[in-house]
């Protein structure tokens, strides 16, 4: 399955490798960008090349080179492919797309929600259509994954959903932050029953996601370990703050995480759920959302954090708006460069600049139309 | 509470609650006919809006020796066996609790509002301020026109929220239901119709954007425009944007 570049990521790709090559120019590489620019200003060369100018329009901030990056892939509510087939070629399509990276990511980061219902084969369909990718794979699990039988097909497939790593400096956390409290005993549901009360975004029957007790104490001595300039970028499929408790856009014990997370001097949050644009800065905490492989969902009525850049209302005539999958670049400094990769539209960038300049400098670009 | 309203909660129990069953007796179903006339005395206490909250509590219908009678009741599916000197009100509670038990969904609108809350209709309490006069309609309606109002008009929307909540209830083919994309019905905007869809190439109603979604991301089948599944969607569709000023062919 060919994924076809539209221009904007041809133009996007041309401009990033150019800014890649200017930031390292040894004499050789100087010459050949100035060749270019000569050619451009010749009219020579492809009209949207770049040429050494754009430099001088970069972003005060952005200078520093990213150690590295990663992809990531997230929310694609899979059934199986006869029940629905549009949710897996959503995923089918984000495997292309980080496939198709080059150079390739350092891994792959799956947020969660990999399942609609929790089913054996749906996970195994999911786990079956991860399997081609290329660079290493890193899965965090979602609700969806979880209710039907509390994490028993998951673990099977992906081990436990609580774990950390580290890599080229940074220490990476992987919490399962969609623990609830049991509402299902009392009503005597059966686990499809539940599954699908937890599916229901807007179902007020079941209780606010957590991390829980047990899972901070495990955080807690993960991190102690830690000075307080380390580099740590932790995973959450639900944002790690209260936005919007009816959606369970919500940790409920998201103030006692974030007290454990307070003392690193800069620290990257990341998380799945809400399958749009999202950004948040609490103090020195940085909180970055994901968009979804399987539909885009509306912003919170209320609550909405200042930062955030809504994305402008998805078109329900095109099923792959607003939807799509992205990147991670990882800064020596650990904060990260988001990319959203909308497959519908051209790719948007959250800097760190943004979030450390509390959206003062490198503003990523404002849609046209209101979000609603 | 005056004189007329008491007789009207205790009506309202029989409407609300025992609807069904006091039917079936009156009608000459039941084979205790003579007692049922105790039901209108009965002790139970109408919740409004949703009747009679008579609780599970009862024993099940099971025939022994000191119960001598067993009452059916109309629909031929419903037992009870009482002991023969019980009196009307027990002896439709206990029918009532035995037909709860047999219908597991009974409370379908309670249940529905307790899984997706939504916007409650308008108070129409000030109806009821002073003034009132003979031959003004509006100056002559009482509590139980308001409570009637809106139970009815709730129901109307609860059944929209369990349409719009379910899949099979929309018969989508892929397993897809409307709250997926827009929880509480967000982003529906029904205040912005009729506008023009330019996707559609024509000036389009609610209930053309709601086929729309049906027949697309659905993949559910072509829906009657009149029939209950739309009239019931638009109902819940507009409940939850209560508020929202009308602003016709805005995008
Ligand atoms: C797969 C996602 C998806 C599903 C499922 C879905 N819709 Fe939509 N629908 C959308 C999107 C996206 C929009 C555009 C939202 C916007 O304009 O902000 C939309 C728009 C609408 C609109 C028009 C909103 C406007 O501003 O004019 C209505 C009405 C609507 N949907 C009703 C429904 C109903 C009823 C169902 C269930 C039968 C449904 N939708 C199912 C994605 C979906």
């Amino acid at each position: 399955m060919a994924t076809l570049k539209s221009v904007e990521t041809k133009y996007l790709e041309e401009r990033e490798a150019l800014f890649r090559g200017m930031r390292n120019l040894d004499r050789r590489s100087f010459l050949k960008v100035s060749a270019a620019a000569l050619g451009a200003t010749a009219g020579l060369a492809a009209p949207h090349s770049f040429t050494p100018v754009s430099v001088a329009q970069e972003p005060a901030g952005a200078a520093s080179q990213p150690a590295f990056r990663f992809a990531y892939i997230s929310d694609s509510h899979l059934y199986t492919k006869d029940v629905n087939d549009r949710f897996v070629r959503g995923l089918l399509r984000a495997v292309d797309d980080v496939n198709n990276l080059d150079p390739q990511p350092d891994f792959v980061f799956y947020g969660g929600d990999l399942a609609q219902l929790g089913q054996v084969d749906q996970l195994e369909l999911g786990a079956a259509i991860l399997k081609n990718l290329k660079a290493p794979l890193r899965i965090m699990v979602g609700e969806h994954d979880w209710y039907l039988d509390l994490g028993q097909k998951w673990r099977e497939l992906f081990g436990e959903p609580t774990y950390s790593f580290d890599h080229k400096g940074i220490h990476f956390v992987v919490l399962n932050s969609v623990v609830e409290k049991d509402f299902w005993t009392e009503r005597k549901m059966t686990p499809i029953e539940r599954m699908k009360t937890v599916a229901g975004l807007d179902n007020g029957l079941q209780s606010s996601f957590t991390v829980g007790e047990p899972q901070r104490k495990w955080l807690e001595t993960d991190l102690a370990k830690l000075p307080d300039d380390a580099r740590v970028i932790v995973f959450s499929h639900s944002p790690l703050y209260k936005l919007y408790k009816k959606w369970n856009f919500w940790t409920d014990d998201a103030d006692e995480v974030q007290a454990i997370l307070k003392r690193f001097k800069q620290i990257v949050v990341i998380h799945g759920h809400t399958h749009q644009l999202l950004t948040n800065r609490i103090g020195n905490i940085y909180f970055h959302g994901l968009l979804s492989t399987a539909w885009p969902w509306p912003y919170a009525p209320e609550g909405m954090p200042e930062l955030t850049i809504q994305m402008s209302r998805p078109d329900p005539f095109n099923p792959n708006d607003g939807c799509g999958d992205g990147e991670v670049r990882v800064h020596p400094d650990g904060l990260v460069d988001k990319v959203y990769s909308l497959w519908n539209r051209n790719p948007i960038t959250v800097s760190r600049t943004y979030l450390a300049s509390m959206g003062k400098e490198d503003i990523p670009p404002k849609p046209n139309r209101p979000s609603y | 509470m005056n004189q007329s309203l008491m007789r009207y909660r205790g009506r309202l129990a029989v409407l609300g609650g025992l609807g069904l069953l006091l039917a079936a007796i009156v009608a000459g179903c039941g084979q205790e006919t003579k007692r049922q006339t105790a039901a209108k005395d009965s002790a139970i206490d109408a919740k409004m809006p949703f009747g009679s909250d008579a609780d599970d509590a009862q024993p099940a219908a099971e025939t022994d020796a000191d119960k001598a009678v067993e009452v059916t009741s109309c629909d031929g599916e419903n037992k009870v066996a009482v002991d023969k000197d019980l009196a009307g009100a027990e002896l439709a509670q206990a029918l009532l609790a035995q037909w709860k038990r047999d219908h597991p969904g009974r409370d379908w609108v309670a249940d529905e509002k307790a899984a997706h809350a939504f916007n409650p209709p308008a108070d129409n309490a000030d109806v009821l301020q002073g003034g009132q006069s003979k031959g003004d309609v509006y100056g002559n309606f009482t509590q139980r026109d308001l409570v009637t109002w809106s139970r009815e008009t709730e129901k109307f929307v609860a059944e929209g929220s369990r349409i719009f909540h379910g899949g099979d209830a929309l018969g989508s083919t892929v397993g897809v239901s409307c709250d997926m994309c827009h929880p509480h019905a967000s982003n529906t905007h029904p205040e912005t119709y009729p506008k023009f869809q330019v996707q559609l190439g024509r000036v389009a109603l609610l209930r053309d954007m709601i086929e729309w979604c049906i027949e697309n991301p659905v993949r559910g089948t072509h829906l009657d425009p009149d029939g209950p599944t739309m009239r019931a969607l638009e109902a819940y569709i507009m409940a939850q944007r209560k508020g929202a000023a009308m602003n016709y062919g805005k995008h």
